[in-house]
């Protein structure tokens, strides 16, 4: 892209968003800035659930849809575990391995054997979702289970400039993200394993001839990838409360935030969740029967100049 | 990956040599005159037979929710089979655009709801309906085809939430959660075409229509260029064909399929909600496809009539609330252990019995659609 066209699309997109951006601080600053609060927390809730179904596309080629049931799974165990024991880091903790096990068990039992069948593998993927979502159901039911924030975390923090109030909870789901995004960096990054991962991203066939148990590689991403899904159920039972239907929620938010972001990038899928959330908070306070179109505006837009992705590569 | 080569994973027998019967560049292919008309023979002639005469000896049940239904759902089912099975691109948003025709039907024509709809006359607004379909459809193509294989399936995904989403919460055009209520079909020439019969009748020439359409289109030069692109992109794009074009014709006229498919569904059931552009329903599309098989457009029929079969019997066997467990679990085995649906097992069966028979562009083609 020449530079002329960069500073054109920075216009087009940057000064009605700077327009809008000044109106609303204008028009009702509390609202504006609650919606930002709010979009910023969404996104970190969106960015912990897309990052391991963007692991382990990007590793395996294997489009997991069957990742909001993962979600769903792990927040039902994760509110269980807290009525049970009443703490909230074992909720994590058992939300986490629940999805972790069970991403294990797909990929040790089924996907292995279908290695290179992508879109038969996505196919299975599908038909999981189903039973596991109707399962989920005839256990547990279709009534809303909603976690208790931690103590700590509990009631709003008051005294805070424009807002004076916002949830405390919510607010620490940007740390909480921020910190699982630093993690996951360095996993990435620092270890051996991490790098076998990205090794493996880039060229699994290399991979293996260099001698790596390749298997044991994609069972332990399979097992984050799905972890990290269970992990925001339980993060996200709190937040949005848990009910079928929700997994189709975040399977859309994991969809729109990878297809935006990159497929395989955590840094994009940082990047898709920010825009994510911020157009669908955004619309859904300023627009509220049109929120979705926003999304889809920016869906378009993004496959429109970039089919790949904002950080996507070519596979 | 690449594309060509994504699409090499894909299909196994891609440069398996004489393919299909079209001539080829160099060898010394044998110059058949291309048929555009199969010879009608008993096996057409009976399952039609079949068909025409089922009405007149079951009860009106099985007329309509059996039949009609399958006929409904098959036709949205066979626009997915055409895309997937000779296009390679799998859609998730064939249901979405169905729902787009029968929610344009309710929204031009008359509905039990006030202030939304317009009450135009109704083949006004079945025309307009199929019409914005087609158009939508097409978009959706032009969206999807931009990216390739894999990222197909998640992209019309998306987009088939999103427009969930948006019918849920929009209540000035879509009416939200309630949807549209009482949309029926007219009653023309003394005839209410709700009753089970005329709406069998109804939904067996759209059906058939659609079918044979399906059939000819496959032999046509377009049919024969969309094959050619689903099995080598890149090459085909070196011969001089317009492979972005082909592709989004392709989901047009998917489109159209499931747009009068949509329409017979929305009539067949009366309303059209949100639940019905749901995620739920986008993947019953994809399992009804899947479960028939895709190497024939006959297939897309056959997944429908088993999976109303299922809904409607099945579930007794086990609890009125699981029927999404059971058709989850057959859809699974399905996909584990088959490789091209009942077709597929069809296939592996007449093989045994019978070695070596002659090649239409489907049978030829044995073997090349996704599930291998």
């Amino acid at each position: 892209m020449t530079r002329f066209w960069r500073v054109f699309w920075a216009l087009l997109i940057g000064v009605p968003l700077l327009a809008f951006t000044a109106w609303g601080l204008q028009d009702n600053p509390r609202l504006f800035v609650i919606t930002f609060l709010n979009s910023l927390t969404l996104a970190s809730l969106y960015f912990i659930v897309a990052s391991g179904f963007t692991l382990v596309f990007g590793l395996m080629r294997n489009v997991n849809l069957a990742h909001g049931s993962l979600y769903l799974l792990g927040g039902y165990l994760g509110f269980f575990t807290a009525q049970f024991t009443g703490s909230w880091l074992l909720a994590l903790a058992a939300g986490f391995a629940a999805a972790a096990v069970v991403g294990l068990v797909m990929q040790v039992s089924i996907f292995r054997f279908m290695p290179g069948q992508d879109l038969r593998q996505t196919m299975v993927t599908i038909g999981l979702s189903i039973v596991i979502a109707d399962l989920l159901m005839w256990a547990i039911g279709a009534q809303v289970h909603q976690l208790s924030p931690p103590a700590v975390l509990d009631g709003p923090l008051r005294g805070l400039p424009v807002i004076r109030a916002y949830s405390t909870y919510r607010l620490s789901l940007l740390p909480i993200g921020i910190a699982i995004g630093v993690a996951l960096w360095l996993f990435l990054n620092r270890t051996r394993v991490g790098m076998m991962i990205r090794a493996g991203v880039d060229d699994r066939a290399m991979l293996a001839a260099s001698g790596v148990n390749v298997n044991l590689v994609f069972a332990t991403t399979f097992a984050i990838g799905a972890g990290l899904a269970g992990l925001g159920g339980v993060i996200g039972a709190v937040e949005l409360s848990m009910v079928p239907g929700e997994d189709t929620r975040l399977l859309l938010a994991s969809l729109v935030v990878v297809i935006v972001g990159g497929m395989g990038s955590v840094a994009g899928a940082a990047i898709g969740a920010a825009i994510f959330g911020l157009a669908e908070t955004y619309g859904l306070a300023y627009a509220p029967t049109y929120s979705v179109v926003f999304t889809f505006v920016i869906l378009v837009l993004v496959l429109a100049f970039r089919p790949r992705g904002i950080l996507g590569r070519p596979a | 990956m690449s594309a060509a080569s994504w699409r090499g994973a894909m299909n196994l027998q891609t440069h398996r040599p004489a393919a299909s019967g079209r001539p080829r560049v160099g060898g010394a292919p044998e110059p058949r005159p291309r048929r555009f008309t199969n010879p009608v023979r008993p096996r057409h002639v009976l399952p039609l037979a079949f068909l025409l005469a089922v009405p007149w000896v079951v009860p009106p049940f099985f007329t309509f929710q059996i039949g009609a239904q399958a006929l409904a759902l098959g036709l949205i089912a066979l626009s997915l089979t055409f895309l997937a099975g000779s296009g390679g691109m799998i859609s998730l948003a064939q249901m979405t655009v169905a729902g787009i025709a029968g929610y344009m039907v309710a929204i031009f024509g008359t509905a039990a709801t006030d202030g939304v709809t317009l009450g135009w006359p109704w083949w006004l607004a079945v025309l307009l309906g199929i019409a914005i379909a087609v158009v939508a459809a097409a978009f959706i193509g032009w969206l999807s085809v931009r990216t390739e294989g894999i990222y197909t399936i998640m992209i019309t995904l998306a987009i088939g939430v999103a427009f969930y989403y948006l019918a849920l919460q929009n209540y000035a055009v879509f009416n939200g959660f309630q949807g549209m209520q009482k949309v029926l079909p007219p009653t023309l020439a003394g005839v209410y075409w709700r009753d089970p019969l005329p709406f069998y009748y109804l939904a067996l020439a759209c059906s058939l229509a659609g079918y044979l359409f399906v059939v000819y289109l496959l032999r046509t030069p377009f049919g024969i260029a969309l094959q050619g692109i689903r099995d080598n992109p890149r090459r085909m794009h070196a011969l001089g064909f317009n492979v972005t074009a082909h592709r989004v014709a392709a989901y047009a006229v998917a489109g159209g399929l499931a747009a009068v498919g949509g329409v017979l569904f929305t009539w067949y059931n009366g309303l059209v909600t949100p639940g019905s552009v749901g995620t739920g329903w986008l993947i019953n599309i994809l399992i009804i496809a899947v479960l028939g098989g895709m190497r024939h457009p006959v297939g897309a029929f056959l997944g429908a009539i088993v999976f109303v079969l299922l809904q409607n019997f099945a579930i007794d066997v086990i609890d009125r609330e699981r029927f999404n467990l059971v058709i989850g679990v057959v859809f699974l085995v399905i996909v584990l252990f088959s490789r091209d649906g009942l077709l597929g097992w069809w296939a592996a069966l007449s093989a045994r019995m019978s070695t070596q028979r002659g090649g239409t562009p489907w049978r030829a083609a044995r073997g090349r659609t996704f599930a291998r």
